[in-house]
């Protein structure tokens, strides 16, 4: 089977590029890399990508707010290109500051503020799928996952965060503390499609058993972040 | 001009930052009322239409999160804005946003608005900015509303200036030196006079300053260079007996020790590893935060300047107690808390956003740090396909890559070639900057994989150009133009531009006929390219500034013409015999240790650093099933290798004060001892060393500093563990107002970088499983001298003497890592401070199992819980591996107990909750 192809998109700043790279080569995607600035000037690669991903890591340093600089960049240069992926049925997601210029660039609702804490947080959490979501990179497993947060500005607000829930749009919540203070607990939501997926925790550091703190071998496989690029990947194959 | 404007934005429900504002001024006692407010301030020059503010205001202001307002607030509040000159990140940023919006904006600069209840005095609010929030170094800040200027410097460029020194008396120089901060030596000053009067010539300021620089202790390590006259006769130059030690073990894997940014190991055949640690500690003394910032982005570049891609970054900091008094600290000084607060989020927002992990370390606190303290940043970077750069060659161009340069980090060498003082702050501002880590993070996304490209490559650290351009011209001769360096704002003399330590800036050496491929590449990057001259093959450093020649140097004279120094050194007679130690309360006394503030747990710091970002990490800094205990040693691995690399650190001040020799084997044992136990294979390991001392012109100090090379020295030959690199930082004194000096405790720090072979052998200090059998290995002496037992518990009378070295620890730590091969050993954990009682109770907390202590190696009960002998691990062993792991170190092993399920460590006759253990571990920093 060819493997889909899956366009992981960048900003100066952003870090974690080469991580999400290996999970999705891992799960399957034919993963490239490319900077927002070299999509902005040549748009192909967006149009043939069969996954679309936006990398977490610090985009212009967070400078003016998490995401907001990338964001602007994403939706002068490229919000034709990437709103017709989606119109197309093409699987994206942004983790961590990925998640914050998705939400900038209204392709997710809500916002991410400051964590509650005042501070950058690294730990590791865990992840509870919520049943009837929408989302396509949540679907077809209900296994905890757990992986690390490594963020500031995680906090998820949302004025009408039941009516989110009743649309089915809550993908992911921590079942472990809730870290940041994001409202009922909320880790990930989707858009209206369940195609776009936005989530704070990082689980492309957890594709491989061996990375998990605590368990040992085998009994973190259950647990592998690794499980959502798999679904991301399974629904670009069959859809 | 446009008007200037100003667009304060607050949050709609309480701003998280406050809270730590607040614990802060808790902390230094200033109570502020609850309803301290934060708001961030963008001050702009521009003419704005209604449409154009909306535009802005969208952009900048999240509307579930915000309120944004125009108008200047009329609530009680302090503005804090940032000194001209000093990185604005924000405000570049605000300038790209309104060019991607197609938006008019002259100038912008960014600031903080602290709000105070009405009820809060203008006295209790400026102390709180003062103390808390703001810092005079690098910002500014006024009641009411701050207006910044927003306009750029005028071009006010004074030519080169020539500065007589031929005809100078010894003392007229020394007073030129003193005026201009040149901190050189008289012998050195007077063979400056003598090159001139010889030449026929004055020198020019640029040119006194480069030599200033380059023959900085910075630059130069003219101490670790010196001979040393020593009672019992002449001693070879420190720098010199490292390096023959590690010509003399003459180890396989070492690619490059001791020249270049970096050393250089190969342990697996095709990668090499760079490793590299610094020190940043009299910037971080005045300005925390920026120092320890531009100290991680420093030693990142180090490993980017011998052509490696960093993969993760180290820190160990020492600090004045956290709970000193406010009015016990010197004029003109920080509060410890505040420089281990700006220190740890320094780091953490340098190595967090370049996006490296922060791995090990530690954090160690004594009274005598107060006034200075410590910052060590490491690097360790890696290649595939390594070979040195052989550049330049005559004909290649001189290329400078990335951040502007401006009028910050001007003297930083010579600054902290100095001594401080109360003045320090004020006069060496200048000094210190705010990093800027996404230019530094573009800078290795445009240069790794472009290695074919240049010829030579190194980084603008201490001395700025003068120094990266003065090193790579060795030789070979340059011509360069300062006209062509990009400058952050007009304005600066050619000295400042040629001197300016302005952060993440590279230079680079390109045949011409490559210039073309860097410069597109380093455009995709959006990386500054800047070709400011040429190597020329003259061996005479030229530097030119609009049409005049400002530097005209030869290079030998700039790089070999420094008269060597000798200095006289005074050798420290410490006690060599043992005392014992008598305690009746040994769970308290345990229970002491593990909350001592240089013990407790560094979850709460670790926390704050990103150790997850590349998946690589596979050793955590903290550990077991809680993840609040310590490990020994971290393990990083590529996520598709079998193989990775153990990072250990060794440090112990206390032991330094004692017995400065024993202290230098016992950090390299330390160190070693620390990545053997997570699995490393203790033929393979490499060293870098870091003294950070006072005054070495005392002849104490320099008797401590001599002594303490000879311990860590004959301690590298016992391991076969060669030092590849190291760095030197003298001078770590304070001069109080009332004259009085203080000296750090003589520091030294030891990095192991070490050959893991298999990850999936790794070894935590978590215990596993009830029914295991405990195994202390090595010997335990009365060995008190320096001891944590002594911080809980000061003893009076004979002190006695620091741990000797252990001559059967390499054998030891060989049979313990076949053993660990073998799959032999569960868990496993080094004893240092606080000894066997300390290392057991870690252990507990980490597997959140008890244990039973039948004995405890030792007659004397005191001994053998908290003495702190070196080369000692315990072990954890599965009943059926318990002979076979015996057997491979006959006396040297001994059974001492077992793992329970009782939740309970029970040791010398009392049983302790491990919850309690746990508590005590991690409870209130205070």
């Amino acid at each position: 089977m060819k493997r889909p192809t899956a366009l992981v998109i960048t900003g100066p700043g952003t870090n974690r590029d080469p991580d999400v790279a290996f999970a999705l080569e891992t799960a399957g995607a034919d993963p490239t890399i490319r900077l927002a600035s070299e999509l902005a000037a040549d748009p192909t690669p967006l149009d043939d990508a069969a996954l679309v991903v936006v990398a977490g890591g610090f985009s212009y340093g967070d400078a003016l707010g998490a995401g907001r600089l990338l964001a602007l960049d994403l939706s002068v240069a490229l919000g034709d290109p990437l709103r017709a992926a989606v119109d197309r049925g093409v699987p994206m997601i942004g983790i961590c500051n990925g998640f914050q210029v998705l939400t900038r660039a209204g392709l997710l609702p809500g916002s991410l503020g400051h964590n509650s804490s005042g501070g950058f947080i690294c730990d590791w959490v865990r992840l509870d799928p919520v049943a009837g979501s929408r989302s396509v990179w949540t679907s077809g497993s209900d296994a905890e996952i757990h992986c690390p947060i490594a963020h500031g500005e995680g906090r998820y607000v949302h004025p009408d965060p039941s009516g989110l829930h009743a649309n089915g749009q809550v993908a992911l919540r921590y079942s472990s503390p809730n870290p940041n203070g994001s409202v009922d607990d909320i880790a990930g939501v989707c858009d209206e499609t369940g195609l776009v997926l936005g989530l704070m925790p990082h689980p492309e550091n957890h594709v491989l058993t061996r990375q998990h703190p605590v368990l040992d071998g085998e009994a973190a496989r259950p647990h592998l972040g690794l499980a959502i690029f798999e679904a991301g990947v399974r629904h670009a194959v069959t859809a | 001009m446009p008007p200037s404007l100003r667009l304060t934005i607050t949050a709609v429900a309480r701003d998280p930052r406050t809270q730590a504002l607040q614990a802060a001024g808790d902390q230094l006692g200033i109570t502020v009322p609850d309803e301290l407010g934060i708001a961030d301030v963008i001050h702009l020059r521009a003419s704005l239409d209604a449409e154009s503010r909306a535009r802005l205001t969208d952009l900048l202001v999240d509307p579930l999160l915000q309120n944004g307002t125009w108008d200047a607030p009329s609530d009680h509040g302090i503005e804090v804005t940032p000194l001209p000159g000093v990185t604005d990140a924000e405000a570049a940023a605000v300038l790209v946003a309104a060019r991607t919006l197609g938006i008019d904006v002259d100038a912008a600069v960014t600031g903080r608005r602290i709000t105070f209840s009405a009820d809060t005095t203008q006295e209790v609010a400026r102390r709180f900015v003062e103390r808390v929030v703001a810092n005079p170094v690098v910002e500014t800040w006024t009641f009411g509303t701050a207006d910044p200027p927003l306009s750029p410097p005028a071009d006010l460029r004074h030519p080169a200036e020539r500065i007589t020194v031929t005809t100078l008396s010894d003392k007229e120089l020394a007073a030129l030196s003193a005026e201009r901060g040149l901190a050189l030596d008289p012998e050195e000053l007077a063979v400056i006079r003598d090159h001139f009067t010889a030449e026929g010539r004055e020198p020019t300021d640029v040119e006194l300053e480069t030599l200033a620089q380059t023959w900085s202790e910075h630059c130069a390590h003219k101490t670790f260079r010196a001979v040393i006259d020593t009672e019992a006769g002449e001693r070879e130059p420190l720098l010199r007996q490292l390096r023959d030690c590690t010509e003399e073990i003459d180890a396989p894997f070492v690619r490059s020790a001791f020249v270049g940014n970096a050393g250089v190991v190969e342990y697996v055949t095709g990668t090499t590893i760079a490793l590299k640690a610094e020190t940043h500690n009299h910037p971080s003394a005045i300005e925390p935060f920026g120092g320890a910032n531009t100290g991680v982005g420093g030693v990142i570049r180090d490993v980017l300047g011998i052509a490696h891609r960093p993969i993760a970054v180290t820190d160990i900091l020492c600090f004045g107690p956290r709970d000193l008094a406010l009015d016990a600290i010197p004029e003109g000084a920080l509060h410890p808390l505040r420089i281990s607060e700006g220190v740890v989020d320094g780091v953490a927002d340098y190595g967090n956003k370049i996006g490296l992990p922060t791995v090990a370390g530690a954090v160690l606190y004594d009274p005598a740090y107060t006034t200075n303290p410590l910052v060590f940043a490491g690097c360790i970077g890696t290649a595939e396909g390594w070979t040195s750069h052989d550049g330049p060659h005559p004909g290649d161009r001189v290329i400078v890559l990335g951040g502007r340069t401006g009028r910050d980090g001007i003297r930083g060498a010579t600054f902290s070639s100095a001594t401080m003082d109360a003045t320090t702050g004020e006069v060496a501002g200048a000094s210190v900057q705010i990093g800027d880590p996404i230019t530094e993070k573009l800078l290795i996304d445009a240069l790794v994989g472009a290695e074919e490209l240049f010829t030579a490559i190194t980084d603008c650290g201490a001395g700025g150009l003068s120094s990266a351009v003065g090193e790579m011209a060795e030789g070979v001769g340059a011509d360069v133009d300062l006209d062509r360096v990009p400058l952050k704002y007009a304005g600066l003399e050619p000295w400042e531009i040629w001197l300016s330590e302005a952060q993440e800036r590279m230079v680079i050496a390109v045949a011409p006929e490559r210039v073309e491929a860097m410069r597109s590449r380093c455009d995709r990057f959006g990386v500054e390219f800047s070709d400011i001259g040429e190597f020329t093959g003259t061996g005479r450093l030229v530097v030119r500034c609009a049409g005049e020649t400002v530097v005209d140097l030869d290079t030998e004279f700039l790089h070999d013409g420094r008269p060597q120094r000798r200095l006289p050194a005074d050798l420290p007679r410490p006690v060599r015999t043992e005392a014992a130690r008598q305690v009746d309360d040994p769970a308290a006394v345990l229970l002491d240790l593990l909350a001592h503030p240089n013990l407790r747990s560094r979850a709460d710091i670790i926390h704050r650093y990103d150790h997850e970002i590349r998946g690589t990490t596979v050793v955590r800094p903290i550990t077991g099933v809680e993840r609040d205990a310590p490990a020994d040693g971290v393990v990083l691995a590529e996520p598709r290798d079998q193989h990775g690399i153990a990072i250990g650190i060794g440090v112990n001040p206390w032991h330094g004060l004692a017995d400065p020799e024993r202290m230098g084997w016992s950090v390299v044992d330390e160190a070693i001892r620390n990545v053997v136990a997570v699995g490393a294979d203790p033929d393979r390991i490499s060293l870098l060393d870091n003294f950070s001392f006072g005054d070495p012109r005392r002849r104490s100090t320099m008797g401590d500093l001599v002594a303490s090379v000879d311990g860590c020295v004959a301690a590298s030959r016992a391991f076969a563990a060669p030092f590849v690199s190291g760095k030197d930082s003298l001078n770590n004194e304070y001069t109080a107002s009332d004259g009085s000096r203080h000296a750090v405790p003589p520091t030294l720090v030891i990095t192991a970088v070490a050959h893991v072979p298999d990850v999936a052998r790794t070894i935590t200090p978590r215990l596993r499983a009830a029914g295991d059998t405990l195994v202390l290995l090595g010997m335990t002496r009365a060995e008190f001298a320096g001891s944590h037992l002594d911080m809980v518990r000061p003893h009076a009378g004979d002190l006695g003497c620091v741990p000797a070295p252990d001559a059967a620890a390499p054998q030891r730590y060989r049979s313990l890592h076949e053993a660990i091969l073998a799959g032999e050993v569960v868990a496993c954990h080094d004893l240092s401070e606080g000894g066997l009682a300390l290392a057991a109770a870690e252990m507990c907390i980490a597997g959140r199992l008890g244990a039973r202590l039948d004995n405890v190696g030792h007659d004397d009960v005191t001994v053998g819980l908290f003495s702190e002998s070196m080369g000692r691990l315990l072990v954890e062993v599965a009943p059926q591996h318990v002979d076979s792991f015996l057997e491979r170190f006959g006396d040297d092993a001994t059974v001492i107990g077992a793992v329970t399920d009782d939740g309970l460590l029970r040791l010398a006759g009392e049983s302790i909750p491990v919850e309690q253990l746990v508590t005590a571990h991690t409870g209130d920093p205070r």
